[in-house]
């Protein structure tokens, strides 16, 4: 494919006019895998604000009407309470990033500056190694382990810590944990990342200006980590705020999220109008979450991440 | 390097943040353990139960007994193989041109790369349905595949680039200013320095599709892959087979990224690396490049 791309953008260097010429080859390289996500990520993604906008049933098809309504109608005056699995989806994702936060930095930390360079790759790796198992199945793992007959709560009842109705499945505690055990490599590797670009000079400096251990990591090694709490952040959040699985498999009827509601009103009840709807709402919401937290705590455009 | 003179003395004064690490490996590692230790179990039924019955081999030997879990397996293979490979191949000029060139485009290009990894499954599966359906093209193998080269792609772009940008581009300019074409060029001396990088993504995109479920859920009509068959499956009891394909992804998973990360420390071994720390975490686990090229991306300015 590169070396078609190449030899044509080569071949027709002769016929262009010379601004052409120089300017064309990284159109022809990104001719096709751009025109691909342009096609079937951008278009698709664009198309579903306006498939919110048709009106319509399953049976007779739906129409596009430019009707607003439908938000007014789900978020509104709705039967079904999605303002509640929305805010149920924030709390869960804000909840998840702050907890992963403060498991991810310490490892990150213990791997960045508390161990010899030899051992880092392996002890990074073990943070990695859950990305192995699919992912639905270690969510299931999770379900059974944590499940009433489930080894915990056998143990727990053994030891009597806990009453007989005690249990963890189905409650946003357990939602959260899973989400945190999902994302944590996420939240670690950028911390790391961070973590091991500190020069490590500056740290002997504020030391040898008397600084106290406290006040090198609350003063210098803390903020000049933020790039890479901020990079964790974005991706737990954006994907805890999202999912549909964890809170299906280890949640109940009191976890539902805007996830599975999306999930549910397309494949179950072919409600297409009202999946796009959900969609398009939760990726506003997302956007406008996130914009502010970059003007706030970031430092730069989203869009330079990649 | 951080803080060598003092590392010895806090690494002797604090255990904690080693008993903390180690803790919380242990429990990432709960669910992996009880994964392979029940595709051994000898059950009754066959549904994964809580009781130990003992020790056996049978269900790894009767593996393809269960309806349609082969199939769906078989199935999720293939659409992995073919994306990863469809996806390196579109995706590796994508990144060139975005690690190579300045141009107009670039900027947008950047953007829709980043939206494409940061938007959430749900959302994209849900528009990538409804534009299948606008366009009236029946929902199947052919649609998953055409969804998972979409989100490939963008990894593979971070992931090439990554390494685009490590490399010296002198080298494709003196190559140049002897007088190779820019097919010469790329052929004997771009491609032979990023191959280990085309192999990264390619394994990275197929671990991606291998375990999509939630987008791979919109788009598949009837097609089941693995973890459709999984997720239905979770509802009503796994059959302990999926264990066992579970264990033997596991497996291979960790025999392809030691593979991996071996043929790249050869390869780094090669060439003076001054980048070395940040180089072996990305080639070693390059399950997470694109969050070491996020925050590559917003190091430099924050600390401004």
């Amino acid at each position: 494919m590169t070396t078609v791309q190449t030899r044509s953008a080569s071949s027709a260097r002769n016929k262009r006019p010379s601004w052409l010429r120089r300017h064309s080859p990284p159109y022809w390289l990104s001719l096709i895998g751009g025109g691909w996500m342009l096609a079937f990520f951008l278009i698709p993604l664009v198309s579903g604000l306006i498939v919110s906008l048709e009106t319509g049933n399953p049976l007779q098809g739906y129409n596009l009407t430019w009707s607003w309504s439908i938000y007014k109608q789900l978020f509104v005056h709705s039967q079904i309470p999605y303002t509640t699995f929305m805010l149920r989806s924030l709390y869960y994702g804000a909840a998840t990033t702050i907890l992963s936060i403060i498991v991810a930095y310490p490892m990150a930390y213990y791997i960045a500056f508390k161990v010899k360079q030899r051992w880092k790759s392996p002890l990074l790796f073990l943070v990695l190694l859950s990305f192995f198992v699919s992912f639905v199945i270690r969510t299931d793992m999770w379900s059974f382990i944590l499940s009433n007959q489930g080894i915990v709560i056998t143990a727990l009842h053994k030891m009597h810590l806990v009453s007989k109705n005690f249990h963890i499945l189905g409650t946003s505690d357990a939602v959260i944990g899973g989400d945190v055990y999902n994302n944590l490599a996420f939240m670690v590797l950028p911390i790391y990342v961070a973590l091991e670009r500190i020069d490590g000079r500056i740290l002997e400096a504020a030391r040898d200006l008397y600084s106290s251990g406290r006040q090198v990591f609350l003063r210098v090694v803390l903020p000049l980590s933020r790039a890479g709490i901020f990079a964790g952040v974005l991706l737990v959040f954006i994907t805890t705020v999202g999912d549909p699985v964890v809170s299906s498999l280890l949640g109940g009827v009191g976890t539902y999220t805007i996830g599975q509601a999306i999930q549910d009103s397309y494949l179950t009840n072919q409600q297409f109008n009202v999946a796009a709807a959900l969609s398009t709402a939760l990726m506003v919401v997302l956007g406008i979450i996130m914009f502010i937290y970059a003007k706030v705590f970031g430092t730069q455009n989203i869009e330079n991440l990649v | 390097m951080p803080d060598l003179a003092n590392r010895h003395e806090q690494r002797r004064r604090n255990p904690w943040l080693a008993i903390f690490y180690w803790l919380i490996i242990v429990i990432t590692f709960v669910p992996i353990i009880v994964m392979i230790l029940y595709s051994f179990n000898n059950t009754p039924t066959s549904r994964i139960t809580f009781t130990w019955y003992g020790f056996t081999t049978y269900w790894y030997r009767n593996l393809t007994q269960v309806d349609g879990l082969t199939h769906a397996f078989v199935v999720s293979l293939e659409v992995a193989v073919i994306s990863a490979v469809v996806s390196v191949l579109i995706g590796t000029p994508l990144s060139i041109a975005l690690g190579r060139y300045r141009f107009w485009a670039k900027g947008i290009i950047s953007s829709m790369v980043f939206a494409d990894i940061a938007a959430p499954a749900v959302v994209v599966g849900a528009a990538s349905l409804s534009f299948f359906l606008s366009i009236r093209l029946d929902t199947g193998l052919l649609t998953i595949l055409i969804a998972h080269i979409a989100f490939n792609i963008a990894y593979v772009v971070v992931v090439v680039r990554a390494r685009l940008s490590g490399m010296d581009s002198s080298i494709e300019d003196a190559a140049r200013d002897l007088g190779a074409n820019p097919f010469t060029t790329f052929t004997r001396v771009t491609l032979p320095l990023l191959w280990p990088a085309l192999l990264a993504a390619g394994l990275l995109a197929f671990a991606m599709s291998i375990d999509d479920y939630v987008i791979t859920s919109f788009v598949a009509g009837s097609t089941v892959t693995f973890p459709l068959f999984v997720y239905g499956a979770a509802k009503v009891g796994l059959p302990p087979q999926v264990l066992c394909f579970g264990t033997i992804i596991f497996l291979v998973g960790l025999l392809l990224a030691f593979a991996n990360g071996a043929l790249n420390r050869r390869h780094l071994a090669s060439r003076a690396s001054t980048e070395d720390s940040l180089s072996t975490l990305v080639t070693d686990t390059n399950i997470l490049t694109p969050v070491a090229a996020s925050v590559d991306a917003t190091a430099d300015p924050s600390l401004a």
